[in-house]
């Protein structure tokens, strides 16, 4: 009398259990699939700027090799050369780390460790603001200000040059090296610097034979954060730069970096001549990832 | 050495103040009512109001698809995937996306979506390149989020006999809530301050958009076209002004709600 009722319920949960059971692997498939579209992405953009960018080498016999020694970048005339676009991003890189990396880990440094408390609760937030001002806006700056300053004090006939792409830069770099870094040399343990300076080092010794060390993978971090925004900085440096097609030989130059010829040309590109933009996207990407791989290293190394 | 890092410091707050109050000085004087919800016209004397339309657009398009997908995408990660080979390499692909640069995206994007997928410079191509840049934003933060949620309101949850499903959206996902929102706001930066990858995607169109499969440009894109091909410094200031306050409005209510929000969960 009693077991008909009891196996009926028995059924009844048996469905709807189903039912949970059914919903649970779904919802994890769901979940799986929106986690690979990440990867999708990746391998559509990789796939996309390779198989274009490679087209004109493989199947239009242009040699590669003219492509990245080539002086002379003709579209019209069928020459493809992006020599000095790779001198001016590497020449621009280069300037805007050695001035950028210095005066921002200082600056980090002096945050986390010197600043008073009140200096440091205005700075601090601050800086992380600045990070997230568009970066048009220090190309519109740089423009305005830092190419008339460099045209009547040094007394060039046109201020936009490598020089100003790199004070540029160098600027923009900034807040993300300062922020970074000072994170990572926040997290020092306390016990690190107590014992330095137990045993008799001064303030700066410890901070710079200790803590700054100890914090090297994230000062690392914060380079190549740094890096990867100057050398893939486009709008900015268009402003600044004077985009003239050659080999940069002093800093008053007018230079065009890979970023600037990328913008400056899709827009009525088209066959070869896109192709080949393409193919300058793909040395841009190479050079970011060879960058990646390179400081990888170093703080692996840093961290044995 | 002392006195290097003091000046160090001092560099670089003066620099980064006489770049803000650069902007502010030159600009406010174009700012008024008219000049934030007027209507652009060539000729000069017009606002801006088509720009923060289309800059509005791109924002809402981009985040609805990448708030989703990555939410989800994070939940995976954090909360089903086992460590292994698999989650290995969707978290080197999130990484990577990071690191790519705007310009890349735009190149992309303007052969993909603009005219593989024969959508044409518009607001549409611009946000689904903008989704792909700010998916790995979303993912990140929302990781982080959920790994705040302690253990115990899992185990507290899945003792009561849910499933993990419910667990999921009944315990985890409110408690991480304001994480993930702050995450958003975060992205919507992100994608105001954005140039290289929506000039190529949207084009340059000064117009009200009609549609999302209109060319448009965006705030930072005017900023950007005004200097170059006008010179006008004074008009690339006030939109940089609107830009300004608007990066600031974010920032601050990304800030507010995480601490607000997460003081009244615990």
């Amino acid at each position: 009398m009693t077991s008909a009722p009891i196996e009926k319920q028995n059924i009844g949960n048996g469905k709807s259990n189903k039912r949970k059971y059914m919903l649970e692997s779904l919802s994890s498939k769901l979940f799986l699939f929106c986690a690979l579209l990440s990867v999708l992405s990746l391998l559509l953009i990789v796939g996309f700027v390779f198989y274009r960018g490679s087209h004109p080498f493989i199947a239009g016999g242009y040699s590669f090799f003219d492509f990245i020694f080539g002086v002379d970048w003709v579209p019209s005339e069928d020459k493809f050369g992006i020599f000095p676009m790779i001198v001016a991003s590497i020449y621009a890189t280069i300037g805007a780390l050695i001035i950028g990396v210095p005066i921002g880990l200082f600056t980090a440094i002096f945050l986390s460790e010197i600043a008073p408390k009140r200096v440091r609760k205005i700075i601090s937030p601050a800086v992380q603001l600045l990070a997230g001002i568009p970066s048009v806006l220090y190309g519109v700056f740089g423009l305005a200000i830092i190419v008339p300053f460099l045209q009547n004090y040094l007394g060039l006939v046109k201020g936009q040059s490598l020089l100003a792409v790199i004070l540029v830069l160098a600027i923009m770099m900034l807040p993300t090296i300062v922020t970074v870094a000072e994170t990572a040399i926040r997290a020092v343990p306390k016990t690190y610097r107590e014992g330095s300076l137990a045993l008799g080092a001064s303030e700066i010794g410890t901070i710079f034979k200790v803590v700054v060390p100890a914090a090297k993978s994230g000062i690392m971090a914060a380079i190549v954060l740094g890096l990867g925004r100057a050398i893939g900085e486009t709008m900015a440096v268009i402003l600044v730069a004077g985009n003239s097609l050659i080999t940069p030989t002093s800093l008053t130059d007018s230079v065009r970096p890979l970023t600037t010829n990328i913008a400056l040309e899709m827009g009525y590109a088209a066959g070869v001549h896109q192709e080949m933009l393409f193919a300058t996207g793909i040395v841009l990407f190479s050079f970011i990832l060879i960058l990646n791989f390179v400081l990888a290293k170093i703080s692996a190394r840093g961290a044995n | 050495m002392r006195g290097m890092l003091w000046l160090s410091s001092l560099v670089t707050v003066a620099i980064l103040l006489i770049i803000v109050g650069y902007i502010f000085y030159k600009g406010f004087r174009l700012i008024n009512f008219e000049f934030i919800f007027g209507d652009y016209s060539p000729t000069g004397g017009g606002g801006i109001w088509p720009m923060i339309v289309t800059t509005v657009y791109t924002i809402v398009i981009s985040l609805a698809i990448a708030t989703p997908i990555g939410i989800l995408a994070a939940v995976y990660l954090q909360e089903y995937a086992k460590q292994g080979r698999l989650v290995r390499t969707i978290r080197f692909a999130t990484e990577s996306l990071t690191g790519i640069p705007s310009i890349i995206y735009g190149l992309f994007g303007a052969v993909f979506f603009v005219t593989t997928l024969k959508l044409g410079m518009s607001i549409i191509a611009a946000s689904l390149t903008l989704t792909i840049i700010v998916l790995p934003v979303v993912i990140r933060t929302t990781e982080e989020a959920l790994k705040t949620v302690p253990a115990a309101y899992r185990e507290g949850s899945l003792a009561l006999g849910t499933t993990k499903l419910q667990t999921l959206i009944k315990v985890i996902l409110p408690s991480s809530m304001p994480g993930i929102l702050s995450g958003i706001i975060l992205s919507m930066g992100r994608i105001v301050g954005e140039s290289a990858a929506i000039f190529l995607t949207a084009g340059t169109v000064a117009a009200m958009p009609t549609s999302i499969f209109s060319s448009a440009r965006t705030l930072t894109v005017h900023s950007f076209l005004v200097t170059q091909e006008a010179g006008d410094i004074e008009l690339a200031a006030a939109v940089g002004i609107v830009l300004i306050v608007i990066i600031l409005l974010l920032n601050f209510s990304a800030t507010f709600i995480s601490k607000k929000l997460s003081k009244a969960d615990y």
